[in-house]
């Protein structure tokens, strides 16, 4: 079972790169797609989100959702919520673009489905694992890479579902995806072990779930957030080298309403989390709270997220600034994923790292 | 207030007039310091500052994962002090190995409380206010709201509107010709529930630094090892500053048994101390306590298992014949538990006659104990944690073991000054010995390894600030997602006559319905038509309903 989730992780790195391939492909074939056309539009665009193909042959779900989405004062201007086309490839390949299109957007649900699978053998790299070390797969940091990682990717899935326009960001997912995968496999990997008597309690797994289910979808949540930095340089006329990047991407508004969303709902399971590894550290270290290196960096996350949710809810605070905080808030998650277990000593020291 | 005010609803679309607190007309001229001090302190309760203050929170908490801090781990202090002679007084006088008790990290938090308190307070009065206001007068024209459906064919039932409204739990008022509904309120009520409930964090913080306490020892297994709860048995302790040594409960504590299970890798698998308790006035009791299964006592305290390890017994028959034992807990050194220490006899080989010590004649063994020993030297390191071969490696010393000098030396070491400077010298190799085993040594003394007995290291603890922090993080997560999922929004239906021609009975008028949400909230179009439809129990037929209504 170990040698199988081996394996299989390596199939899953290969279904992601394949996956990565195919969104590559569609962003290349796209060019002047609707999604660039949609670019040249800024004042409709909060409307082209939501209105996804009126009748196109992508799934429709969702799409109300972004048209409320809009709160728009009283005497909103003339246009808004209108049916137009599609954007991100949603619409039907209307016959100017012809077989370019049709071609991205075969890339596209090709690299969409490989995603499926690859998530579907990820989740098999957790299950076998955790079944071939007869506990939950959480007892190291490879193991919980993996886990949050996945949780990112179904969490992807899910989203991607809701609102298929947002697929072009899928080269951005993919690509952490295999990133983040061969460093768990290259680096971090550890041999299968049993959990050490500190970490048998059902805090752990409490714990544990939730902050891999909180930093999954935290990791997710800043694919958005840089997407939306990009392209809001990009729309401020920026041509350098990541903003050049903005031209394909779904537009700044609702790049940034989507990292709101994103993490408004993780923000709370990781204080769940957090208050729970505090249950947890009570009954075993005796103290809820003890300034340890990753509760401290934990802190530090938390209390960069609730500043990005407050400059959120602060308009004298422009967008960019606050996504900017989301941005911090994510690479002080990742210090205290990678940076805490590599760099101090503490009693987190699970890393399974001499 | 109408600073904070301002900014804090910013995110709501509209601010119908008599729903807010209206600003308070100026009429006298203040005086110039009262001006500075409203200045600043609305300059403080802004939400700017409040994110500043977050953000420098953020960057004060990183240097205490950087430093070694004096609460979590003295040693590394120590051996940081050492490693840098120079930095180190620099660092500790701007509070680097306390961080968390540092002037600066108090002064942010400080600030960020007064804050919270200062934006909250009015945003509390704001709140209760609007509890107990009518929802407000429907604007004029209910087809410029963002959402807006026209009734015909209704029966212009105000009244049944208005029930069914409340049936779905709005809160409702009707004016003449208009019903004004509002609903969502959770969602303030959850921000406030959310920052006071940061203030009880805080609150239950300072109860546990107050009137808590913790100790912590070492326990060998054995009824004549017993401890009971004073100051003076622990070797580390800290009491809150409302608490002193005699504030302790009373109890006492025996190891009588503790079990380690070990994988064939070494790898720990479980641990269970087995204990007999004895508290006030109860006989006393078996109990058994683990990692992550701390033993609590009935006064509150808890009592925590952190280490285990091995302490040899050790007989020690001098030239008189008199015999001593010592079964000093020796320290692990490495995961298969290779442990150090010493078997220490200052009070051997006394004058026959006067019975006064002999500082030449004092004897010590410096030890390695190995739970497995290899089967053939180098008998250095231990095979594995459990006792499957036991033996001891001891180094026998006599001479002046310096301990008169009034320096409290350390149980786990020997006073390597006296070895120094030649007062206390080392007879020969080390020697092996096996459990039963006997080494003679020069002078005819001898030395035998009996076995060993377990010993624990424990932490009592108690912090009754804990619950008060349980209790708010509850609500603090309650408050939260109330807040942040929670949704303000606002409908209204209005009756007009209905044009002749659509009408199809003699009674039934126009019914207008307009709806505004406060804040973002995708699900409102869904939410308005549901309501729209249910305005009427067979679902009206709506004329004109804007673009939302209808993709
Ligand atoms: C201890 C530090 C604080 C923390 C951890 C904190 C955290 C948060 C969080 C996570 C939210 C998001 C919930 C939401 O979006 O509704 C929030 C909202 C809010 N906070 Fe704080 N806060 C703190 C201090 C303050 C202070 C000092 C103020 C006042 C200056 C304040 C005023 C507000 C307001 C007005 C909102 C609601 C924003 C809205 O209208 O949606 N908070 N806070």
């Amino acid at each position: 079972m170990a040698a199988l989730s081996d394996q299989l992780l390596v199939v899953a790195i290969l279904g992601y790169l394949l996956a990565m391939i195919g969104h590559a492909a569609e962003y290349a074939f796209g060019t002047r797609s609707v999604v660039g056309r949609a670019a040249i539009r800024p004042a409709r665009e909060l409307a082209l989100v939501g209105a996804g193909g009126g009748g196109g042959s992508e799934p429709v779900v969702g799409t109300k959702l972004d048209a409320a989405d809009v709160v728009a004062p009283a005497g909103a201007e003339p246009g808004f919520g209108a049916v137009g086309p599609g954007f991100g490839a949603a619409g039907p390949a209307s016959g100017a673009d012809g077989p370019k299109l049709t071609r991205a957007l075969l890339a596209g649900r090709i690299a969409a489905a490989l995603t499926v699978i690859a998530a579907v053998v990820h989740l098999g790299v957790v299950v076998t694992r955790g079944v071939a070390a007869e506990r939950m797969p959480w007892g190291n940091m490879y193991e919980y890479l993996l886990t949050v990682t996945l949780v990112g990717v179904v969490g992807w899935l899910w989203l991607l579902y809701r609102r298929p326009a947002l697929r072009h960001l899928g080269l951005f997912v993919t690509l952490a995806m295999v990133l983040l995968l061969a460093v768990a496999g290259l680096v971090l990997y550890v041999p299968i072990v049993p959990l050490v008597p500190a970490l048998d309690s059902y805090w752990f797994v409490v714990h544990v779930a939730t902050i891999a289910t909180s930093s999954g979808i935290l990791l997710l949540g800043a694919v958005p957030a840089v997407m939306y930095l990009i392209r809001n340089g990009y729309d401020q006329g920026k041509r350098s080298f990541p903003y050049t990047l903005g031209a394909r991407v779904p537009a700044a508004a609702s790049l940034e309403r989507l990292t709101f969303r994103l993490h408004a709902f993780a923000f709370p399971i990781f204080t769940f989390a957090v208050m729970a590894g505090a249950v947890w550290a009570e009954a075993a270290w005796g103290r809820y709270w003890g300034w340890d290196p990753k509760e401290i960096w934990a802190f530090i996350s938390w209390v960069v997220y609730a500043g990005y949710l407050h400059a959120r809810a602060t308009p004298s605070v422009k967008r960019p600034v606050a996504t900017w905080i989301a941005v911090l808030g994510f690479l002080t998650m990742q210090m205290n994923l990678y940076g805490v277990n590599i760099f101090f000593e503490g009693l987190h020291s699970y890393g399974g790292l001499d | 207030m109408p600073a904070v005010d301002g900014q804090a609803e910013a995110t709501e679309v509209e601010n119908p007039p008599g729903d807010e607190a209206p600003t308070p007309p100026r009429v006298r001229r203040t005086p110039a310091p009262v001006a500075l001090l409203r200045n600043s302190w609305r300059q403080l309760t802004s939400m700017r500052t409040a994110l500043i203050l977050l953000f420098l929170l953020a960057v004060a908490a990183i240097p205490g994962s950087v430093l070694p801090q004096r609460n979590i781990n003295i040693e590394n202090v120590n051996a940081y002090q050492a490693e840098h002679p120079d930095l180190f007084p620099v660092l500790d006088r701007i509070g680097g190995f306390d961080v968390y008790a540092s002037p600066w990290f108090s002064a942010i938090y400080v600030l960020l409380f007064t804050s919270l308190v200062g934006c909250i307070v009015p945003r509390l009065l704001d709140h209760v206010r609007a509890l107990r206001t009518a929802p407000p007068a429907a604007p004029k024209r209910l087809d410029r709201l963002p959402q807006h459906a026209v009734l015909t064919d209704h029966d212009g039932d105000l009244a049944a509107i208005a029930a069914m409204l409340r049936r779905r739990r709005w809160r409702v008022a009707v004016r003449d010709d208009t019903v004004s509904a509002e609903k969502g309120f959770l969602k303030e009520t959850g921000n406030l529930l959310f920052h006071l409930s940061l203030i009880g964090v805080l609150v239950g913080i300072g109860l546990g630094s107050w009137y808590g306490w913790h100790g912590n020892r070492l326990l060998v297994a054995g009824q004549d090892n017993a401890f009971c709860n004073t100051l003076q048995q622990y070797s580390e302790s800290r009491l809150g500053h409302r608490v002193d040594g005699s504030d302790l409960p009373p109890f006492c504590l025996e190891l009588t048994d503790f079990k380690a299970r070990f994988l064939s890798t070494g790898q720990p698998a479980s641990f269970r101390a087995e204990t007999m308790v004895a508290e006030g006035d109860r006989a006393p009791y078996r109990a058994s306590f683990s990692v992550n299964d701390p033993l609590r006592l009935n006064d509150g305290a808890s009592v925590y298992l952190l280490g285990h390890g091995y302490a040899p017994i050790i007989r020690y028959t001098d030239r008189s014949g008199e015999v001593q034992v010592s079964d000093e807990a020796f320290l692990t050194i490495d995961g298969n538990l290779t442990s150090e220490g010493v078997a220490i006899f200052p009070d051997v080989n006394l004058d026959p006659v006067t019975g006064a010590r002999n500082p030449q004649l004092q004897v010590a063994f410096e030890g390695l104990y190995l739970p497995t020993a290899p089967d053939a030297p180098p008998y250095a390191r231990s095979e594995y944690p459990a006792e499957r071969s036991p033996a001891v490696m001891l180094f026998a010393y006599r001479g002046n073991l310096g301990m008169d000098a009034g320096i409290s030396g350390s149980v786990y070491r020997l006073d390597q000054r006296q070895v120094d400077n030649g007062k206390l010298t080392r007879l020969g190799e080390g020697k092996l010995l096996r459990p039963g085993e006997k080494w003679t040594l020069d002078d005819g003394t001898t030395v035998e390894f009996l076995g060993t007995r377990q010993y624990i290291t424990l932490s009592v603890r108690y912090d009754p600030g804990e619950r008060v922090v349980l209790v708010s993080s509850v609500v603090l997560l309650a408050g939260l997602m109330l807040s942040l999922f929670g949704r303000r929004r606002r409908v209204w239906f209005r009756v007009g006559s209905a044009p002749g021609e659509t009408s199809t009975t003699e009674r039934s008028s126009l019914v207008e319905v307009g709806g505004l949400p406060r804040a973002e909230y995708s699900g409102f179009s869904d939410e308005f038509d549901k309501l729209v439809a249910a305005t009427r129990p067979g679902g009206a037929r709506q004329v004109g309903a804007t673009e939302e209504g209808t993709d």
